[in-house]
Formats: structure tokens, sequence, C-alpha cells
């Protein structure tokens, strides 16, 4: 092996007293795909960070050395003219600003003082044909393209500075099955082309297609390297090296069975975009059993959420039509609280936009789902808020120091719980959750997965939206398969696998 | 004309909010035109009318940069006081010459901006709050300073021009066009030649890279508008005095600050530090940097903000400046620009002064009564905001 392209040595560092990274060693080689795994809080974004000059030198102890010479970043600038450019995992662009205007912001095209607009659009279509968007309008707005759009832009722009090396953080979190292919086939396109690309990624089975070589963080500290071409490396060792431990199983087995008493159905539901006069849900029939977990899969697109947020008391005002009937009762919700009232619950995919308050305590966040429950006259009753919330961490075994820390403090993982912990305490009988383990690490994902289970012998009914397949049909007791709004297959769990599944999501 | 209709309806749903300012101005203008039998747009008036909005308008462009990074500026209001009568004092008690006066102000306002601006951007104090401090310590600076006389009245001839001169004539022809202000009309006329030139150019280069246009007939349609516009408002000036310095100033001033805003990199940079700050730090945009700057323009313009109505006063007052910060950002509003961050342009927000101006000039001319007038003014900048909300929420 030549002189890696990248070398950091020995890098440590912390933030305003906690150590997060001890030393870590790191290398990649040229023109080659490096994937970064580790669970969260492992350090991975961190290490990027410092790598890309987000960090400056000077905030961090060690060395990078860049094709065997040390290197010092002061600034993303000196990073980007060194040749590295990164992608961080929340999107960063501007929404309000238009598609080449954000490929080129902070490098704009001059003529004299004054940019040069047409020019920056001409090269921002060279650059999203690149990327293989050539069906995103240079022009339009940010905010009207969807997430894979707008990842796409971000892949332009740090392509627009003609990078060496391509740092991704979590580019397929929040895409598809569909559109996280075709984001890895470009990733080897670019490769082809003489980028090496650095990858971090939770989904280890995208990160053993694409990799040539693999580092493990673990805790702030490298724990395993693996190169690709050399060794045949499984999912199975990866994890034992993230988790430091063997997970035989990801998915708990069911408690209970579910009873055959019908909780929630839903007849004919439609509901219909009132901007694009668009159905975004078409004439769903589906029901959830007491004590049953039911996936309801589809790619990105597919109306999951939508289904999800228009039974939910319909927040958007999509024009909805169709029966929700609960215990044999018909109901109607005017208004997300109407549905909580009801017993329903829906978690949102979006946890810190949405779900929670980050700047509030664990407590605040946990009991503002119901607070009625404490009120004590017109003031809440604080000491039951307390021993509420010291209950849920007790229960939901969450992470954190007592229920006064600040969300915003927490890991993903943690945070998640919380969530869930907010919305058990409205003591729903039908809990919608909508990609519940999106951007979590392993562990935390299994306990997770755990509670679901839990919460499913206490004879609650559960829909769980997801695109992530393995978690469908390791969690579900029925599936079903959405496309284009629709409804296109019901499955029993034992009937299905990952073809028929995918058969019915992309019909 | 079925097209026309077609393209007309397509286009105004596009751009009802471009547009929204200038007819919303307009309809106001009819409305007090025809309740004041004419004299409203009197040319004596409308010239009148042009020179009571520029020093609000001044502040309001600054305002609304302040707004767009998503912060506010409520100092600007007494700043613009004290610094005029600083000039007061300078020429009249020291014999400054009127223009070192002006540039001893301005550099004080660019310098108390940079004050705000490094408190704001580095030390990261609520902009709410600093300028809160500086609106009371600009306060007492002015009473301080004009506390002898009360009120110091300039004598400089040429200082006072500014807020009440109009530009020079072309001494020549003096019998072609008589009773109309030549220079007027000619920059008017060149004015004329210049959107048309510019309109068409753009439109050939985007054909020519093959950009989507506005159909013909809405093209030339626009062109019209604006043309039809600029003539009327040059023909009206012209039959009294011409073009007054004010005017000049403020046409200068919006002029410079369009030009940033839409063409060049910082005006970019601007829009980009308001609509997500985070991701233009990851750009590798200093977002301090840019506060810095916004708020030394603010300070910079309420110096000119100052020196425009103590000349206009010819005095300067121990109550000049109040009201002014609040009028600015009501014109800012009025004009469109987003508390949210990251929307709002130059001469949206100089339309939205001109509302304000017009509002109060042409109560005061049918003789509405000042406490109605203050209502009235709210329920426009109300209105004009929920509109704003309601055409946002719908549509792109």
């Amino acid at each position: 092996m030549g002189t890696p392209l990248i070398e950091l040595v020995n890098v440590s560092k912390s933030f305003s007293g906690v150590q997060v990274l001890f030393g870590v060693n790191f290398k990649v080689q040229p023109r080659e795909i490096h994937c970064l795994v580790g669970e969260n809080g492992a350090g991975k974004s961190t290490l990027m960070k410092i790598l890309s000059g987000v960090y400056p030198y000077g905030e961090y102890e060690g060395e990078i050395k860049l094709e065997g010479y040390p290197v010092k970043f002061f600034s993303i600038r000196d990073s980007e003219k060194a040749g590295i450019s990164i992608i961080h995992q929340e999107l960063s662009l501007v929404p309000e600003m238009t598609v080449y205007e954000n490929i080129f912001l902070g490098n704009e095209i001059k003529k004299g003082s004054v940019i040069d607009v047409f020019e920056e659009i001409e090269k921002a279509r060279e650059l999203l044909s690149k990327v293989k968007g050539e069906n995103i309008n240079p022009t339009s707005r940010v905010k009207d393209l969807s997430v894979s759009m707008q990842q796409l832009v971000e892949i332009a722009k740090a392509l627009s500075k003609d990078p060496k090396v391509l740092i991704l953080d979590e580019p397929t979190s929040a895409l598809s099955e569909t559109e996280s292919k075709n984001l890895l086939l470009l990733l080897k396109e670019l490769k082809q082309q003489g980028v090496t690309i650095i990858l971090i990624s939770h989904r280890l089975k995208e990160v053993l297609k694409v990799a040539d070589s693999i580092t493990v963080l673990r805790d702030g500290r490298t724990v395993a390297y693996f190169d690709c071409k050399s060794e045949k490396v499984e999912e199975k060792k990866i994890i034992k090296h993230m988790v430091g431990r063997e997970i035989t199983n990801l998915y708990p087995l069911p408690i209970t069975k579910p009873s055959e008493e019908i909780v929630m159905e839903i007849k004919n539901w439609s509901a219909v975009d009132p901007k694009t006069g668009r159905y975004l849900v078409r004439d769903v029939n589906i029901h959830v059993k007491k004590g049953e977990i039911v996936g309801l899969f589809g790619l990105v697109g597919a109306g999951r959420t939508e289904l999800g947020l228009s039974l939910f008391g319909n927040p958007y005002s999509y024009i909805v039509s169709g029966e929700i009937i609960l215990e044999g009762k018909k109901v109607k919700f005017k208004t997300p609280e109407d549905a909580i009232k009801h017993g329903m619950l829906y978690l949102t995919e979006d946890r810190k936009e949405k779900g929670l308050i980050l700047i509030n305590t664990m407590r605040e966040n946990i009991s503002l789902s119901n607070l009625k429950a404490l009120a004590k006259g017109l003031t809440v009753d604080k000491a039951k808020e307390i021993a509420i919330a010291q209950d849920f961490q007790k229960k939901l075994n969450i992470k954190a120091r007592n229920v006064e820390v600040k969300v915003s403090t927490l890991s993903g993982g943690t945070q998640q719980k919380v969530l869930v912990a907010k919305a058990l305490f409205t003591e729903p009988e039908i809990i919608i959750l909508d990609e519940p383990t999106r951007g979590i690490d392993i562990g935390a994902k299994y306990e997770i997965y755990m509670l679901m289970r839990q919460l499913a012998s206490e004879g609650k009914a559960i829909l769980l939206i997801s695109s992530e397949l393995p978690e469908v049909l390791g969690m579900s007791d029925r599936i079903y398969v959405m496309s284009k709004g629709r409804i296109t297959g019901e499955l029993k769990v034992e009937d299905a696998n990952q073809e028929n599944v995918m058969v019915y999501a992309v019909s | 004309m079925k097209e026309f209709i077609q393209h007309l309806k397509s286009f105004l749903k596009e751009h009802v909010r471009d547009y929204a300012m200038f007819i919303a101005l307009l309809m106001i203008m009819a409305v007090f035109a025809t309740l004041s039998g004419g004299e409203f747009l009197s040319p004596v008036n409308i010239s009148n009318l042009v020179d009571q909005t520029g020093y609000i308008a001044v502040l309001a462009i600054g305002e609304t940069l302040i707004i767009v990074i998503r912060h506010i500026d409520l100092s600007v209001g007494f700043l613009s006081g004290f610094l005029g009568a600083i000039a007061a004092i300078l020429m009249q008690f020291h014999h400054f010459s009127a223009l070192t006066a002006i540039v001893i102000v301005l550099v004080l306002g660019t310098l108390a901006g940079l004050l705000n601006g490094s408190l704001v951007a580095y030390l990261k104090i609520p902009a709410f709050v600093v300028t809160l401090a500086g609106w009371l310590a600009y306060r007492g600076a002015l009473l301080l300073a004009t506390r002898g006389p009360g009120t110091i009245i300039i004598s400089n001839k040429s200082f006072n021009a500014i807020g009440n001169g109009f530009i020079p004539d072309i001494p020549i022809f003096q019998s072609f066009l008589q009773g109309y202000h030549k220079l007027t009309l000619l920059l008017g006329v060149l004015g004329v030649i210049l959107v048309i030139y510019f309109s068409f150019k753009t439109r050939a280069q985007q054909i020519n890279r093959g950009f989507d246009v506005l159909p013909w007939d809405i093209f030339i349609m626009e062109i019209l508008f604006i043309i039809t516009l600029l003539l009327y408002i040059t023909f009206t000036l012209a039959a009294h005095r011409g073009i007054s310095w004010t005017f000049a100033i403020v046409l200068i001033v919006t002029f410079i600050y369009s030009f940033i805003t839409n063409r060049t990199v910082l005006g970019r940079h601007i829009y980009a530090v308001g609509g997500n700050p985070e991701a233009a730090a990851l750009s590798g945009i200093s977002v301090e940097k840019i506060t810095l700057i916004v708020f030394a323009s603010m300070g910079f313009l309420s110096g000119l903000s100052g020196i425009l109505f103590a000349s206009r006063l010819q005095s300067a007052t121990t109550t000049a400046g109040t009201l002014f910060e609040l009028y600015a950002i009501a014109g800012a509003y009025i004009g469109g620009v987003s508390a949210a961050g990251g929307v709002g342009k130059v001469v949206n927000s100089l339309v939205g002064a001109f509302v304000m101006t017009t509002l109060t000039n042409g109560m005061n001319l049918l003789g509405v009564d000042i406490s109605l007038q203050y209502i009235i003014l709210g329920i426009v900048l109300a209105s004009a905001v929920i509109f704003d909300v309601a055409t946002r929420s719908k549509g792109r």
C-alpha cells in the first residue's frame, strides 16, 4: 500500500471538558470509498469536522496528513482549498434561496464585481446532470424540492468545488431504498472519476456494498480497520466491533400473540393535497388488532407519513374522506388533540423539528403531551411531574443523569426514547410510529424494539411506518405495503420476505 | 385576447407578492386624489411627499437588511436625531463646512453601527437589547447636545438645500417646454431608455441560454407599467421644481443597495445568513462579519437620515428622530420582509415607506383627526403583514 491520501494521527478532541475522541488513527487510500461506521456518539461526525476544518487547528490535538505531509486547517475554506468537501448530516442549504444560489454559496462565480447569474445557472445545470439531477430546475427554490433532490443539490454543491475528497455524513438516512441505491451508484461513479470518498453510514448493508475499506469507531477510539479487497467482511463482524458485543438477534421475539379483537379499522380512506389536487393517499382499507404490530412499508413518497398524519387529526389540512372506526364506533377527528382524546397517538419521524422542544428539560418534554393530567388547580403539580418523568426514565431505560437534563444534550437514540415516553404519557391504545429508529444506533434501536414488544404485550395496537425493510420484517405481525398512495399488498409476516414485499412496493 | 388574459392570470398568480405593494400604493393615492379633489396629486404635494419620505426611506432600507439577517435595530431613530444635532453644532458653533460636517456625521454613524454590530455579532447579545440600550443612550445624548439652546438653528445654506433644494436646471432652451424642469425630464427619459434597454437585453440573454421567460404580451405590459409610472413621476416633479436633492439621494441609496443585494456576493451572503445561518457558516461565510457589515450600514444610513431631517427643518431639535425607527420598521414590514429571515427586498421597503408617508400626508391634507390617523396606520400595517403571510403559505 502506498502513502495514504489522508491520515489522521492520534487525534483527540474535547468539548468543554468532555473528551469525545481519544487518540483516533484514521487513514484513507486515494481513489477508494472508505466507510466510517460506529454507533451514535462514537465520534464519527466530530472526526470528520476536524478533517474538514469546521473545528479549526488548535481546537484538537493530533495531526492531519495529506499525501504524507502535515497540514493545518484554520477554516472550512482551508480544507476546501486542499480539496476536501464535506456534506453534513443536517442538510446545509438555505431553503429560501434557489438551487443555483445554494450550489455556489461561498464560491460565487463573478464577472467583475458582479455575480454572473447566467454562468452560475448553466454551471449548476452541468453539475446537477453530473449527479443525475437533470430534472431539478436550477432556479427553483430549495424549499420546494423533496429531501432526495435536496441531497443531490448538496452533492452538486460539494462537487462545484472540484474536490479530491468528498465526505458524506449519513447521506442516506432520509432517503428511501431506491434513492439510496441511486446515491450509492453515484458515489461509485464519482470514484471512477477519481474522487476519494469517505462515507459515514448506519446502514451496514449499504456500507458493505460500496466500501473498499472500513474504519470502525467506538466511544471515540478506533477499534477496527477492514480492507474489503483482501478479506471478506461480514455485517455481524462489524456490528460486534461497533457495539463491543455480539447481537445475535437484532429483533426481539414477540412476547404474546395478538388478539383477534380489531381496535382500529380504516375504510376507503383518501387524502388529497389541497395545493396540487394530487391524491396522497387513495382508498386505503386497513385494520389493526389489539396487541398487534402492523408494519406499513413503502418507499419514500408512497404516502406512508401522509396516511399516518391524515388519520391523526389531519394537522396539515389535507382534504380527507373515508371512515375511522375505533372499537366498532365511527369517529371523526378534527385535530390531533381529538385523536389523542380517543386514544390514538402518532410519533413523528422528525423528532428534532416536530417532536421535541430541544432547549427544554426531559421532564418538561415528557409532561407536555398531557399536562392536564398533572393539573393542580391552575398550576402544574411539579412533584407528580417529576415522579412520572422518573418512572418513564426507569421503564424505558433512558440514559440521562436525571430528568432535569436538557434534551438537546442527549444522543439521538435517547431523544427518541424521550419522544416515546412523551407519547406513552397520553396513555394511547393505538400508536402510530413513524420511522421510530431513524438515525439512531443499533443498541438504542434494540431497546426501542423491546419497548414495542412490551407495549404490544400490554394490548396496545401499533402501526409501524418504516422504510427499512428488515425492520418491518423483523418486528411486524402483519405487513401492509404502500405504493403511490394505495395499499398494494397485505402479507402475514411468515409469508413475507424482502423480495415479495419489494415487488408490492414498486408496483 | 383570450391568450393574453390567461397569461395575465398566471402572471398575477405568481407575482402577486412582487407587485402588491405598488398596486396598494397606487390605490391609496387614487383614494386620496379623489377625496382631496385632485389636490393630493398636485406637483407641489407630490414633491413634498417625496421629501417627507426621504429620512424614513433611508432608514427603512437599512432596517430591511437588519431584519433579513433576523435582527432589529431600535436605536436608529434617536441616533439619527443625535447625529443631526452633532452636524448642527459642528456647523453653527465650530464653523465647519457643510461637507466636513456631513462626512464626520456619516463616519460617526458608521462607528455607532459597528458598536451595535460587534455587540450583537461577537458577544451574541440580542439585537433588541443592544439597540434598546442605544435608543435610551442616544435619546439622552440628543437632549444633552441640545440642552443649551433647545433648538439649534442651522444657517448653512448649502446644508439646508439638501432637505429643501432641487437639482439645478439646464440653463439653455429657456423658451422650450416652459414651466417644466428640463434636467428632470431629461433624467426621466434617460431612465425610461435604460429600463427598456436592460429589459430587452436581459430577455435576449435569457432566451439565448434557453431559460423560461415571460410571454411577450406580459413582458410588454410590465415594461409599459414601469414606464408609465416613471414618466408620471418625472412629469409631476418637473412641473414643480424638479427632482429634489433629498429624492436624488434616496434614489442613489436605493440603487446602490438594490445593486448590492441583487448582484453582489455580499448581498447573496446577507440573504444566506438570514435564510439559514448554520448553512451559511458551513459554506465558509462568516456570519459575524456579515452581521457587522449590516449594522454598520444601518449606522451610516442613520447618519444620512439625521442629515436629511436636520436640513429639512433647518435646525436640530430635542425631539428629532422620535419614532423614526418604528416608522422605518413598519415600512420594511409593509414592504414584505419576513421576520423569519432571508426574505425581503430593498425596493419594496422603499415603497413600504412611501405607503406610510402617503397615508400620513393624505390624511393630513384631508384633515383627518390625528388619533384616527394612528389607528388607520396600525390597521394598514397589520393588513399588509396578514396579506404577506396569506400569500406566502399559498403558492410557492
